[in-house]
């Protein structure tokens, strides 16, 4: 044990915590039936999916109004999703569940799921992220696709991608969430090989389909294992008898939905796709990083708090996955020269901190939901930053060819500093509050957990500055024909507007408001560190400040090559090759994969078939025979004998009828 | 008796054949339209019947006449829910098979009638089979529909028509020969019996049939219906066929004429033999699961699209017999549900890969790529049915495929493991044959390829409508389902398993 930290003080019922009723009763889903604004909830998922239809089914004709549309839909969504927050903010905190059912979907036997909606304050805070950050993506789009003549298909499918994202957070049904869990890998499989003539981008887009399918397994059969086990896969139905089921049942189902949470989240060992799927163009990026997809195996862990709660190996393995993410995701981070390959890892890395809070219980999901909505701000600033940062340098993404952009692009540059300042956990930022509650609740828990995910702060650190210092500040290292300028309004503003969002995100933490607006919901559990937590937020700061230093002493004193030098340590080599993730796939998938399908193949023509025509041959005495059989003698025969069948048939029928 | 709707039903496209036929062959216009026109009002006439049906009425237009005393045998039919939806589906794809084989008939070794006139031939015979209530003529016409589509197969496929139409043939006998077999089997079982011979299937359920016995002539019937439907490992003949033939003699093959094997299994094995089918269920399973995977990873194995679409038929075929052996409500309606939608989507790809394959004239993936930039409107519509083989939610195929699953796993955990593995399968078997032939650079010699044409696209629209349809709201079909296979089960006299741990029974459901 640390000397530092001793054991964790778990007791939750502190004056500030919940009624001790509240927290036996496993907190139950209990939706109210929709009334008022919520009877209108179907509409925040139709709008869009109404704009994606008429987008994709009308293509080209759509042309001169089809992006307008496009953003219309996300943003009519919005505004109706902040109404009913709103009205929930009116409400008292135990009756801000509304379920409205629209129809039934699956009926058969006892299997019955609704298509239907729950709103609560879990899901209304996606909602908001999804059509709120969605909405500034859907808006920068007009401006980054204003020369893709596919411009109308384009917004078409990031409709679709908004309408699944949302069926999945305000489904109240775990097969409704399903249809919307793989109605996001769709979109992403679309969206990623949008440019699909690139050879590049076909690929990447099948590989995240496909390592998204596998954790979609993991989460299908948890599916049936609650049919099995509740008779039942809403959330409502679920989360009322979660407590009579066996340990070793929910630990099963536990562990079922982190494999499927670690598909759509690009978590260890599903991670491979993300990094591949930078072939989209870049509001796609941010879309999947910011606003949707990655967020989804967050809220499923969060969301099944009631299953999770009975199981505790399948918890702890969700901070184990979460740790070892989140320290990937943040060695990648530094070895790429590829700004967007950059930035994603340390999506990988981020989406590693929330699950790592997921996976403590109450006492980590609302800093885990905290942490994901400040992310939605800062990284959808940085990815659509990077995106200008592309618009003005010809689409080059290799930031050895950047360098001094800062004062050719201003706004550009004044924003991304907004989003690195609070991806770092700069203090006063929005990722301060939320990274260093995470790091304190891991701290709480274990010391190991807590040192890794401390660490992580600092490699975080040294990689973003690494990626500001490259692009924004150190020399110029441009190429030679490129003459960067800054991009249009329609472009910035969704940036000013989300960096102002990355520095102010921080108060949603204003006296505790996010935590108690979710314990209806997933509960509350306090812990108690063995130090001050302001000795704990000092220390956070400190290695924050190290990393960043480090990241200056290695950048600013040398200079940089415009061409990534060969020989480099092991560490580097491992880290570009993505710590050999896909090798490690292709070594014990893909090639036995395809062995075994190369084998059978041959087996299932040479073998069953061959046996079959072999016999053939056999009873006919000689090879002979099988040839006569394919040019046509056996043929003649069996036609005649059916043709005889069918006259003694119709004699038959002509005699009885007759 | 009243209007004998199924009769006449049966009657329209056979009678229609003998006119296509009888039509003169100067010009091939007015046969196709002629075809086409019957095809359409069978789709009529099916779709008021389909309207005049209630749904919780069990067994319903029913027709009944002595043919063959001596036998017991009887010319009698009727409509319960899952031959309503078969009938449908053939209703449907007939119309849609004709349009989009417009000019498939020209090359043929036939007249461009004869190929017609056998379409619609077949389509009688079927629907035939799936209204009849006589396991004799049951029998007769089941052999019957070998022979359109031998003729199709071999008289309008491709270069090797001739193998593969008698690799059907001879497969489809000897399964035929078994089954007769059975049948006269229970020709001396019934005889024995107080009440004298009969065919008809509501007496022979009610029969009592010795275990042994049973258990035998169970196997003779099971055979013929593994082999049609087809199961592994009786398989082979299914990749042959359905890549010679043209593009719409496969979608009536596999679409239509495969499910008579599993239509059958749930009618006659269920029905007659409810012992030996319990009995049977764990060999039975084991296949099923095996022809899941076994055709996945073949599928994904092939260059030939025709074969690969084949046999991501068998791995479907395995999901549908084991919803059928897993006996339970959500097996059962699933796998019910499955035939209707494994028709849909199977049509829909076959036809997509028949557009394509008639623009470059080769069957083979390799000879394709980037066909999605030249021609976005094919691209897409491969896509989606391509989206729907895969099961992805929102597609039809989807509820009926985890309907299957969910029923195996109250049966069998290990089962609904390995067979969940088949859905990562689909995704390669059906991105794979996407990415090498739609996207990536334009191929040389495809940048001129045209897109769909208005007939094209008019044959595909109402088959990709109904796989969205049903997928967001598959209540019509299932609520056909459920009676029937209440009833099945009843039959059997098993009982759908209990969940283990009970919900409080108020919070069963979301909002309600």
């Amino acid at each position: 044990m640390s000397p530092v930290f001793g054991e964790p003080v778990v007791n939750g019922l502190t004056a500030l915590s919940v009624h001790p009723a509240m927290q036996e009763a496993g907190h139950a889903v209990t939706p109210a039936a929709a009334g008022g604004v919520f009877s209108l909830t179907w509409l925040v998922v139709a709008l869009p999916a109404v704009s994606a239809a008429v987008l994709l089914l009308g293509g080209r004709t759509t042309k001169t109004w089809g992006h307008l549309l496009g953003c219309a839909t996300p943003i009519a969504s919005f505004v109706l999703g902040l109404v009913m927050f709103v009205e929930l903010l009116r409400r008292p905190g135990d009756d801000r569940a509304v379920a409205q059912s629209v129809y039934t979907w699956v009926e058969a036997g006892s299997f019955h799921v609704e298509m239907g909606f729950l709103v609560d304050q879990l899901s209304i805070l996606f909602v908001l992220l999804i059509t709120g950050v969605g909405g500034l993506i859907h808006v920068y789009s007009i401006g980054y696709m204003a020369d893709d003549e596919r411009r109308p298909r384009f917004f078409g499918q990031l409709n679709l991608f908004i309408v699944a994202m949302l069926i999945l957070v305000l489904g109240a049904d775990y097969l409704t969430m399903f249809l919307g869990w793989e109605g996001v890998g769709l979109a992403s499989y679309l969206l990623i090989g949008f440019w699909q003539h690139k050879h590049s981008a076909a690929t990447a887009a099948k590989k995240a389909f496909v390592v998204n399918r596998v954790g979609d397994m993991g989460m299908a059969l948890a599916v049936m294992a609650m049919f099995a086990t509740f008779g039942t896969m809403s959330f409502e139905g679920v989360s009322a008898a979660a407590s009579e089921a066996s340990e070793a049942t929910l630990t099963a189902i536990g562990l079922l939905l982190l494999l499927g949470a670690c598909g759509k989240s690009a978590q260890v060992p599903l991670q491979s796709w993300l990094l591949d799927a930078m072939e989209g163009p870049t509001p796609v990026s941010a879309l999947i990083h910011a606003a949707t997809m990655v967020t989804a195996g967050v809220y499923l862990v969060t969301r099944s708090n009631f299953i999770f709660e009975g199981a505790p190996v399948a918890a702890t393995a969700v901070v184990i996955v979460g740790l070892v993410t989140l320290l990937w995701g943040a060695v990648i981070g530094c070895a790429k020269d590829d700004i967007k390959k950059a930035l994603a890892g340390s999506t990988m890395s981020q989406i590693g901190y929330m699950m790592l809070a997921a996976g403590l219980g109450p006492a980590g999901y609302a800093f885990a939901i905290f942490h994901l909505i400040t992310h939605g701000f800062f990284k959808a600033n940085l990815f659509l930053g990077a995106g200008s940062v592309m618009h003005a340098m010809d689409d080059e993404v290799d930031m050895r060819r950047y360098g001094a952009l800062g004062p050719v692009l201003p706004a550009t540059f004044l924003t991304f500093a907004m989003g690195y300042l609070a991806i770092i956990g700069f203090p006063g930022f929005a990722g301060f509050w939320s990274k260093d509650k995470i790091i304190e609740a891991a701290f709480a828990d274990n010391w190991v957990v807590g040192v890794g995910a401390l660490l992580g702060a600092g490699i975080t650190a040294f990689y973003m500055t690494r990626v500001m210092l490259m692009t924004f500040l150190t020399r110029k290292r441009w190429a030679k024909d490129v003459h960067p300028h800054e991009s249009p309004a329609v472009m910035t503003i969704p940036l000013i507007v989300l960096a102002v969002l990355s520095v102010v995100g921080g108060l949603l933490l204003l006296g505790g408001w996010i935590v108690d607006w979710l314990t209806p919901v997933v509960g509350e559990e306090h812990h108690e560190l063995a130090v001050s937590p302001w000795l704990l937020t000092l220390l956070i700061v400190a290695v924050v400040a190290v990393g960043v230093a480090v990241a200056f002493v290695v950048l600013v004193k040398r200079e940089i090559p415009r061409t990534a030098p060969v020989k480099v340590s092991p560490f580097t080599a491992a880290a570009r090759a993505d710590l050999y993730g896909d090798a490690l796939n292709e070594a014990v998938l893909m090639r036995p994969g395809q062995y075994l399908t190369r084998s059978l193949v041959y087996a299932d023509t040479k073998g069953i078939d061959g046996t079959v025509n072999g016999v053939g041959a056999l009873v006919g005495g000689s090879s002979g025979r099988l040839r006569r059989l394919q040019t046509g003698f056996v043929r003649s025969y069996a036609l005649a004998m059916l043709s005889g069948v069918a006259l003694v048939v119709l004699a038959l029928l002509a005699v009885n009828l007759g | 008796m009243s209007f004998p709707w199924l009769t006449v039903l049966g009657a329209v496209p056979l009678l229609g054949a003998l006119v296509v036929m009888a039509l003169p062959r100067r010009s091939s216009a007015v046969p196709k339209q002629a075809a086409l026109a019957i095809s359409l009002v069978v789709l009529v006439l099916t779709v008021y019947v389909a309207t005049q049906y209630d749904a919780g009425g069990g067994m319903q237009f029913e027709e009944q006449r002595t043919w063959i005393a001596a036998f017991g045998a009887h010319y009698a039919v009727g409509l319960d829910g899952i031959g309503l939806l078969l009938v449908l589906l053939t209703a449907i794809l007939t119309p849609v098979v004709i349009l989009a084989s417009w000019d498939d008939a020209e090359v043929g070794r036939w007249s461009v009638n004869a190929f017609f006139a056998w379409m619609l031939a077949l389509e009688g015979l079927s629907i035939g089979v799936f209204v009849a209530t006589d396991v004799f003529l049951f029998y007769v016409l089941f052999e019957a529909t070998l022979i359109p589509i031998y003729f199709l197969i071999g008289g309008f496929g491709g270069p090797r028509r001739s193998y593969a139409s008698v690799k059907f043939l001879l497969y489809s006998l000897f399964g035929g020969l078994l089954m007769l077999a059975s049948v006269v089997g229970l020709y001396v079982v019934s005889n024995d019996a107080e009440s004298g011979p009969t065919y008809l299937l509501s007496e022979l359920s009610q029969l009592e049939i010795g275990e042994t016995t049973g258990r035998w002539l169970f196997l003779g019937f099971f055979v013929a219906f593994a082999i049609k439907a087809p199961m592994w490992p009786v398989h082979t003949w299914l990749p042959d066929a359905a890549s010679e033939g043209t593009p719409g003699t496969s979608v009536l093959l596999v679409s239509i004429l495969d499910k008579i094997g599993t239509f059958g299994m749930i009618r006659f094995c269920l029905g007659i033999f409810p012992e030996a089918s319990t009995w049977a269920t764990p060999v039975v399973i084991a296949l099923a699961v095996i022809s899941v995977i076994y055709g996945a990873l073949l599928a994904i194995g092939q260059n030939d699209m025709r074969r690969l679409i084949a046999y991501t038929s068998i791995s479907h075929f395995g999901f549908i017999v084991l919803g059928i052996f897993v006996m339970n409500s959500q097996g059962h309606a699933g796998s019910t549900l499955y035939m209707f939608n494994h028709g849909l989507s199977t049509a829909a790809l076959f036809l997509v890969t028949g557009f394509l394959i008639s623009r470059r004239g080769s069957k083979l993936i390799s000879d394709f790529g980037g066909v999605e930039k030249v021609a976005p409107v094919l691209a897409g519509v491969f896509l989606l049915s391509g989206l729907s083989s895969l099961s992805l939610p929102g597609l039809s195929p989807f509820v009926s495929e985890f309907l299957v699953l969910a029923g195996t796993y109250t049966h069998s955990v290990p089962a609904a493991v390995i067979a969940t593995f088949g859905i990562v399968l689909a995704a390669l078997y059906i991105l794979i044959m996407y990415q090498r032939t739609m996207t990536g650079p334009t191929r040389a010699g495809l940048e001129d390829t045209p897109d769909l044409n208005v007939r094209e696209i008019v044959a595909l629209a109402p088959v990709l409508a109904l796989l969205v349809i049903l997928g967001l709201f598959p209540k019509p079909a299932l609520d056909v389902i459920n009676p029937g296979v209440e009833t099945t089960l009843e039959h059997v006299g098993v009982d759908d398993p209990e969940p283990t741990v009970q919900a409080p029974a108020e919070a069963k459901g979301a909002g309600q």
